[in-house]
């Protein structure tokens, strides 16, 4: 008999005015009594709407039963069959918009905790499954994947579990792309992320760093060294500005920037060699995740007060719930109908002094949908900061469509690539995640780089027939 | 890993190493840079290519040790590796077409600018070069400055070298004499580049400066390096590093360099008193 307990299992956390001085992960995970208590809220229906709900197709019923026998390992091993990063997408997929939004039990009540369970058994596989990863049988063919994001780890996963011999290019010093360089520790811990590269890596995937393709060697000279498809999975690192005055002044960052220092670099940690400032006063301009995650990033390097400046309303923020809901618990002060005017500084230290904004309200919906926020006249104040965190959105890097004869890009700067195949104008090419959508979810690019996989073996088998 | 193959001083505070980066080297251009990594957990600092040697797979670097990550950089040897050493990044400088070039100098300037007068030199194009320094004791690359130019100009700012000036006091002395460029080449700290930059301006002489922002990944990622450029906002590592010094706000971009001086000083003061810690042991 199924558990009819209307509510999800709550998920243990760290206090949130503990946590908001260190960089330890917030949520705790669930223990093996509570992930089978969880679990045993799954109906198991006929149906399986939660499955269409999943970008990458994870067989969530059948993983789900396996969590309530207490079988963890067998329940990883279910989950792996669909997904690369079980452990990355447990924490950072938005499950509230995809499988939960589709789950029964969400009709009356909450649904079944989908995510959490899929953390659990990700991380309890990790920790406790000793089977060791082999190199599959070799095929004898040879691809590329460009870029060691969610998008291209998971085009490289697939491809190397079909036999092919894969060579990850990525331009930083560490795999994993937005995952290291972006999500903070306390959301996604970098170990985990380096466990899931480092598995790739026991089936045989190897990875290239520091390489610039584009400059180093062009998607043609990959072609030529006899790659025989490529993936193109460079995501969308090139960070939007507000185009607003002051915005250069010392202390106006990108998210991108901010962040960065902080995960990728390390500034978190006391001993770091890198610089950044420690402010005591700070705004993110946006209201995304990735707003989120610089807001609580700040408050963590030891901001007293950090505002998240947002011009739409508190229902149109984009970021996930849960991500809001633990921004505010965290003491995360949220200017709603706010748009920043001007970034004021100071002339002699060339240091931001404030943020002028202006006030809003909501007109008539707009061509997105959403209500189009309309300036109140002469409501112009000005926050008193030292720093301005800009997370307004980025669009893909240039490099790759300005060196690519023949790949078609669209107006905003996005690889063109068929939805479904990942397929672009160039022979031999796929694309997918971000590169193409421009920035979305770490699981859509996964979702991309798994269609592509498949794209990717259907077209060099039909080549070679 | 990328390995030291040569060491050299240049002068009391610079040094030019020969790395193995066969990925580097294979497509490098004048004008591009690198980003490295001392070690594990260091910072990442760009660093112009001096010299490449396609065939074996060299890139030549000169730094000046200024700062916490480039005395550590200073204090390996040939044989020792580099953690992290990737590029060429950034756009290659335009130099097709160009028959009479000024080829401006600063300091450590003169490792950048030297390359791209090598470079247009070869092409076949007439090169000034003109190199400033504080003093003679710093000068640096002088026979190779001299092999890459058609004239070679070395200015002091003392005069120990016998020719008292800066830059751009050789500069607009050619110009006056009659010297018709088609373009001046700038290259070094950016009040000099400022400045050649306000020495060309009366005359109309296109005017290119390589701009040396802060960076973090080097990439077109953060938007560190940004700048203004005739009113809008540029990224010096994809956009740049070579830019319109007519129309460059050199002011901005000297402000936002100094951002993270206190800090640095800090790195510079900790890692001389580990260092120190070191020798005493």
């Amino acid at each position: 008999m199924a558990n009819m307990n209307p509510n999800k299992c709550p998920m243990p956390e760290q206090d949130p005015n503990v946590r908001n001085k260190n960089f330890e992960e917030v949520a705790l995970g669930y223990t093996p009594e509570i992930a089978i208590e969880e679990a045993q809220r799954c109906l198991n229906c006929k149906h399986k709407p939660c499955i269409d709900g999943c970008p990458v197709g994870v067989k969530i019923p059948e993983f789900i039963a396996l969590v309530a026998e207490g079988k963890f390992i067998e329940a990883a091993a279910k989950i792996k069959e669909t997904s690369a990063l079980p452990a990355v997408c447990g924490r950072v997929c938005p499950q509230e918009s995809q499988c939960e939004s589709k789950c029964v039990r969400g009709i009356k009540g909450e649904p079944v905790a989908i995510g959490r369970l899929e953390r659990f058994v990700a991380d309890y596989a990790m920790a406790n499954d000793t089977t060791e990863i082999t190199v599959p049988e070799q095929n004898g063919h040879k691809v590329a994947v460009v870029g060691a994001g969610p998008a291209g780890l998971t085009c490289a996963g697939d491809l190397a579990r079909l036999g092919y011999k894969v060579t990850v290019f990525e331009v930083l010093h560490t795999a994993g792309g937005v995952l290291m360089y972006g999500i903070p520790e306390f959301r996604l811990p970098k170990s985990i992320v380096q466990r899931e590269i480092d598995n790739l890596k026991a089936m045989g995937v190897e990875f290239i760093l520091n390489f610039v393709v584009g400059r180093s060697e062009t998607i043609d000279d990959l072609l030529a060294d006899g790659y025989e498809a490529i993936f193109v999975g460079s995501g969308a690192g090139l960070p939007s500005f507000m185009n607003v005055p002051g915005e250069n002044y010392n202390g106006v960052y990108s998210a991108n920037e901010y962040l960065t220092r902080v995960n990728l670099m390390k500034a978190y940690k006391e001993d770091s060699a890198t610089p950044i400032l420690r402010a005591k006063r700070v705004a993110v301009v946006g209201g995304g995740n990735v707003a989120m995650d610089a807001a609580r990033s700040a408050k963590r390097m030891g901001a007293e007060e950090v505002y998240i400046v947002y011009r739409r309303g508190e229902s149109e923020l984009p970021a996930r719930l849960e991500e809001i809901h633990h921004a505010k618990e965290e003491g995360i002060i949220f200017k709603f109908l706010t748009a920043p005017l001007e970034v004021i500084g100071d002339d002699e230290t060339y240091m931001v002094k404030g943020l002028k904004c202006q006030q809003m309200e909501l007109g008539e919906p707009d061509e997105s949908g959403r209500r189009r926020p309309i300036p109140v006249e002469g409501s112009e104040f000005v926050i008193d900061l030292d720093a301005v965190i800009v997370s307004i959105g980025t669009s893909p890097n240039p490099l790759i469509r300005s060196t690519t004869p023949g790949l078609d890009t669209n107006k905003r700067g996005c690889i063109v690539a068929d939805e479904e195949t990942g397929l672009t104008s160039k022979e031999g090419v796929f694309a997918g995640g971000d590169a193409v959508t421009g920035a979305a979810t770490v699981i859509l690019a996964m979702g991309a780089g798994k269609k592509a996989a498949a794209a990717m073996h259907e077209y060099i088998q039909n080549k070679n027939k | 890993m990328y390995q030291i193959l040569k060491k050299k001083t240049l002068n009391s505070n610079t040094k030019l190493m020969v790395i193995d980066a066969p990925f580097v080297a294979k497509k490098a251009q004048p004008g591009q840079f690198i980003i490295l990594r001392v070690d594990e957990d260091g910072e990442r600092i760009p660093l112009t290519i001096a010299e490449y040697d396609r065939e074996n797979g060299y890139v030549t670097i000169i730094f000046q040790e200024v700062g916490a990550t480039t005395k550590k950089l200073g204090l390996l040897n040939e044989g020792d590796c580099l953690h992290d050493f990737v590029g060429p990044l950034g756009v290659a400088s335009e130099l097709e077409g160009l028959k009479k070039v000024a080829v401006v100098g600063g300091g450590l300037g003169c490792a950048i600018a030297y390359p791209q007068a090598k470079a247009l030199h070869e092409m076949g194009a007439e090169v000034d070069l003109i190199a400033g320094f504080r003093n003679k004791d710093i000068v640096i690359l002088e026979d190779e400055m001299r092999a890459a130019s058609t004239n070679l100009y070395i200015m002091t700012d003392d005069g120990s070298n016998g020719h008292k000036g800066f830059v751009t006091d050789a500069l607009k002395k050619l110009i006056e004499e009659g010297k018709q460029y088609d373009a001046v080449i700038a290259i070094g700290p950016m009040i000099m580049m400022k400045f050649v930059s306000e020495t060309t301006r009366p005359y109309g002489i296109k005017t290119i400066v390589s701009m040396n922002a802060t960076m973090v990944d080097g990439t077109g990622m953060c938007g560190c390096c940004r700048l203004t450029v005739n009113g809008e906002t540029k990224f010096a590592c994809v956009d740049g590093p070579d830019f319109d010094g007519h129309q460059v706000d050199f002011d901005e971009s000297m402000r936002r360099s100094a951002m993270y001086k206190a800090q640095e000083k800090e790195a510079v003061e900790h890692h001389e008193c580990n260092l120190h810690k070191m020798e005493v042991k």
